[in-house]
C-alpha cells in the first residue's frame, strides 16, 4: 500500500520539534521562548532567531480539541501533552518517556498522529487535536476499541491509549491491513506488560469489522 | 518482604467441625480422578471442572476494559485534586559521598515555591557519618529531599537552584571490581534487606560475610543442602561445569512510581501507583505514627509493576511531609529516568553450576555458587530452582549479595528463579546431549512432575518438536534452532487475605477488597467467582477493590493473589448467599438447603413452581444489605510449610524457536510456544495476556535489555526508554500459549496465578534454540549480534 500513512512516518514535520524548541529557548531567558512568528502560525524556520518573545509568564492561548475550541492558560514552555493533562483535564494521553520514543502519548493533529510530549502546545495552532476521548463517537466506541475488549488487549492499560489511538489511525486508512502493518503502526509503542499478541489480533478483526 | 508477611500469620489449626467432601484431582485428558478430603464445615460444596460451570474457565472481557480503552481509566499519574500541588525530588549526583551541606535559599525564594523538605540522617550503630545532618551517599539518584511548587515546571527549576556540597569517597561499580581486596567499601556495617527487595520467602543476611560481599545465603524453604557432594559427583560419569553471567535489567513499568498524597485532619489519603495497597498503609501509619485507621491506601487502576511497587518508597513519606508542611495535597510521580536509577532492578548474576549424571541419566550432583549484585540492596541470589526443579539426592548452593554503589534491586518477576533457569536449563541441555539424548526425552527421565510431562506432550505436539536438527547442522547464513525451558514456581497463599460480599435490597451485588488489580485482571476473576457463586452474571457484580478502607487483601507479587484472594470470596458469596436463601425459604415455608440460585433466579430444587427473581429475593431483606466478610482458610489437606506454602508446583515448559544470521549476529525469535498450568484456570483470555506478557520480557531479558552505568562516574547512561532497549511490535514473535487444567483440591477455587511462571523459563529456551541454531553456546545474556559473532570466532 503505497498512500499508507504509518505512524512512524508522520511525526510532524513543521512546526518546532521539541529539540530546536529547546535550543531556541536557551538563547532566552529561563523560560521564555524566542517565537519566529506569532503563535499561531506555523511556518517556522529554525535559522531565524529574530522574532517576539514570549513568556516566561503564562499566556491565553484557544485550541480545538475533540471538536471544541478550549481557552487556556500556559506558560510557553507548556508541551501539547502537558496542556492536554495538566490544563485541559484530558488524561487519556499519558506521558511515559516524556521524549518522543513510547508514543504513549500519541494524538492526532489534523488527523495525522504526533507525539504530544514532543510538540510545543503554541505550535498547534488552528489544527484539529484528538485525544483518546475524542475517538468514541456519541458513546459509540470506535471498532478498534470493541476490538481491544473482545480480545483483551490491555492488561495494565497505561499504554492503551495510544495504542489505540495508532490502531485507529491504521484501521481508518488501510481498508485491508495485515499482520504486517499492525505491526508497523504500533512499532512506536512501547507496552511493557507485553499485551502486543491481542492488540495485533483486535486490530486486524476491527479492520475486518470496518469495511 | 514476603517472608515477613507469611511467616507472621502462621497456620492456625482451626478447632471446628468438619465435613468429608470430593473434589476434581487431576489433569483432564490425562489422569483426572476425584478425591476426597476433609474440609471445615462451613465450606462451600465442591465445584466441578470447569466445562461444567457456566462463568468460570471462560474467555469473559476484562470489566474494566472500557474504561481503559476509552482513556477514561484515572491512574495515580492521572489524579488532580483541588489545591494540588506538584513535587520533585532532589537526588544526588554522585555514586558515594558524605554531604557537608545543602544550600536552599534560592530555591526557596523562586515564586511558586510552597515547601522543601530534606532527608534526615538517620544513622545505624557503628555507621561512619553519625554525627552528619545528612545521609551518606551511596548511589547517584539516591533520594536526598523534594520541593513542592504550583507546577511540575515550577519544581524542577527549584531542584536546579538547590546546591548540594558532596565530600567525594571512592566508590565501585563494576561487581568483580567491588569483590577485590581493597576495593571501596559501599556500607561498613550490616544491612538489611529492603522492603522491595529479594525473593518471594527468602531473606538474604546482609550482617554476614566479608568486605562487600555478604552471604552465602545457603537454604531455602525447601530446606538447605542434602547429601554427600563430593561422593555424588564421584559417581558421576557425566558431568557439565560452566559459569553463566546474567545482567541487571530493571522494571520500567509504564506508570512510574509515585503517589498524591491528601492528608486532612483526621485521615491521610494515599493515591498510590502500588501492588500492595495494605504494605504501603502499614509504611505510611509506621512512618507517621499514625493508627492504620486513619490512613487510606487507593489505587484503582496501577500502570504495572512487575515486582518493584510493593513499599512506599522514599517518594512517599516525602509527598506526605511536603503536604503536612504546605497543607495541601501533593502529587509526586517519579519521572523515567528516576525510575530506571532508584526503583529497582533485576540484580545481575554470576553462576558456577557443575551437574554430574550416570550414564543412565541419573542425576548424582547438582552444586551451585552465585554472586549477584542488587546495587546497594539484598537479595541478588538465583533462586531455589536448582534446588527443585529435577530431584537429585546431592545439592549445595551458595548464593552470595555483592554490595556496589548502584541503585537497589528490588523483586522483579519471578525473582532469582528467572536468573538460576537460565544456568539450569542449558546446563541440563548441555548434559542430555552429553548423554546422546534428546533434551525432551532427557527431561522425561528426569523430571517427576506430572503437569510438565503433559505440557511437554502437549507442547511439543504444538510446536512440532520432531523437526528439531542436530545443532549447528544448518547451513547457509541464517540458521534455524529450536530449544526448551522449563520452569516451577510455587503455589504460594497469603493467609491475610480478607474480602467481603454484599447483597444490597435492589438487587445489587458488591465485592470489596484492598487487593489491587496491577493489570493482571485481579477485578474480573474477582466478578467471575462471586458470579457463579451467585448463579448471576459477570455484568452485575460491582467490584470495589483498590482501597484499604475495605477488608484487607493480599499484595500482588510472588503470584499469590489469585490464590489467596478467590476462596474467600466465594467463601463469602456463599455464606451471603445462604442468608439470602433462608429468607426465601421462610417465606416459601420450605428449607433453604432446597433452594439454589441459576441464571438469576430463585428455585426450589424439587417444585419447579416455586420461583422468584433474584432481584425480588432482595427485597426480603430486613436490613439494606446482607455482608459477609471472609479470609483466606487453610489448604484443604495442610500445607507443605507450617506458614503457607501449598503443595505442589505451577510447572510449565516453554519451546523457543530461533533464526540466527550468522553474518550479522542477529537473532530473532520466531515463534514460542508456552505451556502452563494454574491450578484451576479462571478466565483464559487473561491468562493469555499474562503469558504472552511474561513470554515477551524473557525475549527482552534474552536478547536486549541492559542496565549501563558508567564505572567512571556511577551514572547510568540509557536511563531511558530510547537507549533502554525492549522488544516493541516488530521484535514480538508469534506465541502459543497453552494452559493446563490441573486440579489439586486445596480450596474452594482451587486457582492460581501465573504471572511470575509466565516469565521464568523464556530466556533459557531460547538461549538453547541459539545452541541448536550456531552449535555454540553462549553463556551471558543479553545474547548480542556481538556475542553471536564472538562465538562464531567471526571477532575477536
Amino acid at each position: 500500500m503505497e498512500n499508507k500513512k504509518q505512524k512512524g512516518e508522520s511525526k510532524p514535520t513543521k512546526g518546532i520539534s521539541r529539540r530546536s524548541f529547546i535550543r531556541g529557548a536557551g538563547l532566552s531567558t529561563a523560560g521564555s521562548v524566542l517565537m519566529t512568528t506569532n503563535a499561531f502560525a506555523l511556518d517556522y524556520k529554525e535559522q531565524l532567531v529574530t522574532g517576539k518573545e514570549f513568556g516566561p509568564d503564562a499566556m491565553t492561548i484557544k485550541m480545538k480539541v475533540n471538536g471544541i475550541t478550549k481557552s487556556l492558560s500556559v506558560e510557553p514552555r507548556t508541551t501539547l501533552a502537558s496542556a492536554l493533562r495538566d490544563h485541559l483535564e484530558l488524561t487519556g494521553t499519558k506521558v511515559v518517556c516524556d521524549r518522543g520514543s513510547c508514543s504513549a502519548c500519541t494524538v492526532y493533529l489534523d488527523g495525522e498522529p504526533v507525539n504530544s510530549c514532543m510538540l510545543s502546545v503554541l505550535d498547534v495552532g488552528e489544527k484539529k487535536v484528538t485525544t483518546i476521548e475524542g475517538i468514541a463517537k456519541n458513546g459509540e466506541l470506535h471498532p478498534v476499541q470493541q476490538a481491544f475488549i473482545e480480545h483483551d488487549a490491555s492488561q495494565c492499560g497505561y499504554c492503551t491509549p495510544g495504542m489505540v489511538m495508532s490502531c485507529v489511525h491504521l484501521v481508518d486508512n488501510n481498508p485491508a491491513p495485515d499482520l504486517e502493518d499492525v505491526k508497523k503502526a504500533t512499532r512506536g509503542n512501547l507496552c511493557r506488560c507485553g499485551t502486543y499478541p491481542h492488540v495485533f489480533k483486535a486490530t486486524l478483526d476491527a479492520s475486518k469489522k470496518t469495511i | 518482604m514476603f517472608l515477613r508477611l507469611l511467616w507472621t500469620h502462621q497456620k492456625k489449626r482451626y478447632n471446628m467441625d468438619t465435613r468429608k467432601d470430593k473434589f476434581p484431582h487431576g489433569i483432564p485428558g490425562h489422569n483426572l480422578s476425584e478425591i476426597e478430603r476433609e474440609i471445615p464445615i462451613e465450606e462451600p460444596p465442591a465445584w466441578p471442572i470447569n466445562k461444567e460451570l457456566k462463568v468460570i474457565g471462560k474467555r469473559v472481557t476484562r470489566i474494566d476494559a472500557h474504561d481503559k480503552v476509552t482513556g477514561k481509566a484515572k491512574f495515580t499519574s492521572d489524579m488532580k485534586l483541588p489545591g494540588m500541588l506538584y513535587a520533585k525530588m532532589l537526588r544526588s549526583n554522585v555514586p558515594h559521598a558524605e554531604i557537608t551541606g545543602i544550600d536552599i535559599s534560592k530555591a526557596k525564594s523562586l515564586p511558586g515555591v510552597h515547601a522543601i523538605h530534606l532527608i534526615e540522617n538517620a544513622p545505624k550503630e557503628g555507621e561512619e557519618n553519625k554525627g552528619s545532618k545528612y545521609p551518606m551517599v551511596k548511589y547517584a539518584g539516591q533520594p536526598l529531599g523534594g520541593v513542592a511548587a504550583e507546577s511540575l515546571e515550577i519544581a524542577k527549576d527549584a531542584i536546579k537552584l538547590i546546591e548540594v556540597n558532596y565530600q567525594r569517597k571512592p566508590f565501585v561499580i563494576d561487581m568483580e571490581k567491588a569483590m577485590e581486596i581493597g576495593a571501596p567499601i559501599v556500607f561498613d556495617v550490616p544491612i538489611e534487606q529492603q522492603a522491595d527487595g529479594g525473593d518471594v520467602g527468602e531473606v538474604h543476611d546482609g550482617s554476614k560475610g566479608k568486605g562487600n560481599v555478604r552471604g552465602p545465603s545457603t537454604s531455602s524453604f525447601f530446606g538447605g543442602p542434602r547429601g554427600d557432594l563430593a561422593k555424588g559427583f564421584e559417581e558421576a560419569e557425566v558431568v557439565v561445569e560452566n559459569t553463566y553471567r546474567t545482567q541487571v535489567h530493571t522494571h520500567m513499568p509504564l506508570e512510574t512510581h509515585g503517589v498524591v498524597v491528601d492528608w486532612k485532619t483526621d485521615v491521610m489519603t494515599v493515591y498510590a501507583s502500588t501492588q500492595n495497597t495494605a504494605n504501603v498503609r502499614n509504611e505510611m501509619a509506621s512512618i507517621f505514627n499514625l493508627p492504620k485507621s486513619k490512613v487510606r491506601v487507593v489505587c484503582e487502576y496501577m500502570g504495572g509493576g512487575f515486582g518493584a511497587k510493593h513499599s512506599a518508597g522514599s517518594y512517599g513519606p516525602m509527598a506526605a511531609n511536603l503536604a503536612k508542611k504546605t497543607g495541601r495535597p501533593v502529587w509526586l510521580m517519579l519521572d523515567r529516568k528516576e525510575e530506571h536509577i532508584a526503583e529497582g532492578n533485576r540484580p545481575s548474576s554470576i553462576q558456577y553450576l557443575k551437574i554430574g549424571a550416570k550414564k543412565d541419566g541419573t542425576l548424582t550432583g547438582i552444586q551451585q555458587r552465585s554472586h549477584g549484585t542488587a546495587g546497594v540492596g539484598l537479595g541478588a541470589g538465583v533462586g531455589r530452582i536448582a534446588q527443585v526443579l529435577y530431584p537429585c539426592p546431592n545439592f549445595a548452593t551458595e548464593q552470595y549479595d555483592v554490595l556496589t554503589n548502584a541503585g537497589p534491586g528490588a523483586a522483579w518477576r519471578a525473582p532469582g528463579n528467572v536468573q538460576g533457569a537460565f544456568g539450569l536449563e542449558q546446563a541440563i541441555d548441555e548434559l542430555a546431549e552429553k548423554l546422546n539424548k534428546d533434551p525432551l526425552e532427557y527431561r522425561d527421565l528426569i523430571d517427576k512432575s506430572e503437569v510438565r510431562k503433559v505440557e511437554r506432550q502437549r507442547g511439543a505436539a504444538l510446536f512440532n518438536w520432531s523437526r528439531r536438527q542436530p545443532a549447528g547442522s544448518g547451513k547457509g547464513v541464517v540458521r534455524k534452532g529450536l530449544g526448551v525451558g522449563q520452569s516451577t514456581w510455587p503455589r504460594f497463599v497469603t493467609l491475610d487475605s480478607s474480602v467481603e460480599v454484599k447483597i444490597h435490597n435492589d438487587g445489587g451485588v458488591e465485592v470489596r477488597s484492598s487487593v489491587q488489580d496491577i493489570g493482571t485482571g485481579t477485578k474480573t476473576i474477582l466478578a467471575q467467582v462471586v458470579a457463579e457463586e451467585m448463579g448471576l452474571q459477570v455484568k452485575d457484580i460491582k467490584v470495589n477493590i483498590g482501597d484499604t478502607f475495605f477488608p484487607v487483601g493480599p499484595g500482588s507479587g510472588g503470584s499469590v493473589v489469585t490464590g489467596s484472594i478467590t476462596p474467600p470470596t466465594r467463601n463469602a458469596t456463599f455464606e451471603a448467599k445462604k442468608e439470602l436463601l433462608k429468607l426465601v425459604a421462610k417465606k416459601w415455608e420450605t428449607d433453604s438447603s432446597e433452594l439454589f440460585i441459576k441464571d438469576g433466579q430463585v428455585g426450589h430444587k424439587n417444585d419447579a413452581k416455586l420461583n422468584m427473581s433474584f432481584k425480588e429475593a432482595t427485597k426480603l431483606m430486613r436490613t439494606s444489605q446482607i455482608s459477609k466478610t471472609a479470609s483466606r482458610s487453610d489448604d484443604y489437606g495442610g500445607f507443605q510449610q507450617p506458614w503457607g506454602l501449598a503443595f505442589g508446583d505451577l510447572g510449565s515448559v516453554q519451546f523457543a524457536e530461533v533464526s540466527v544470521n550468522t553474518d550479522t549476529g542477529f537473532v530473532k525469535v520466531d515463534k514460542i510456544v508456552a505451556a502452563h498450568s494454574c491450578g484451576r484456570p479462571l478466565n483464559t483470555g487473561q491468562l493469555e495476556s499474562q503469558i504472552n506478557g511474561g513470554v515477551i520480557q524473557g525475549v527482552s531479558y534474552a536478547l536486549y535489555e541492559n542496565r549501563v552505568i558508567d564505572k567512571a562516574t556511577g551514572h547510568m547512561v540509557n536511563a531511558n526508554v530510547d537507549q533502554y532497549k525492549v522488544p516493541f511490535s516488530m521484535e514480538i514473535p508469534e506465541i502459543e500459549t497453552l494452559i493446563v487444567e490441573e486440579y489439586s483440591a486445596r480450596s474452594s477455587t482451587d486457582a492460581y496465578g501465573i504471572g511470575e511462571p509466565a516469565n521464568i523459563a523464556t530466556a533459557a529456551a531460547i538461549a538453547n534454540a541459539v545452541y541448536n541454531a550456531i552449535g555454540v553456546r553462549i553463556y551471558e545474556i543479553p545474547i548480542t549480534p556481538s556475542s553471536i559473532l564472538k562465538a562464531l570466532k567471526k571477532v575477536s
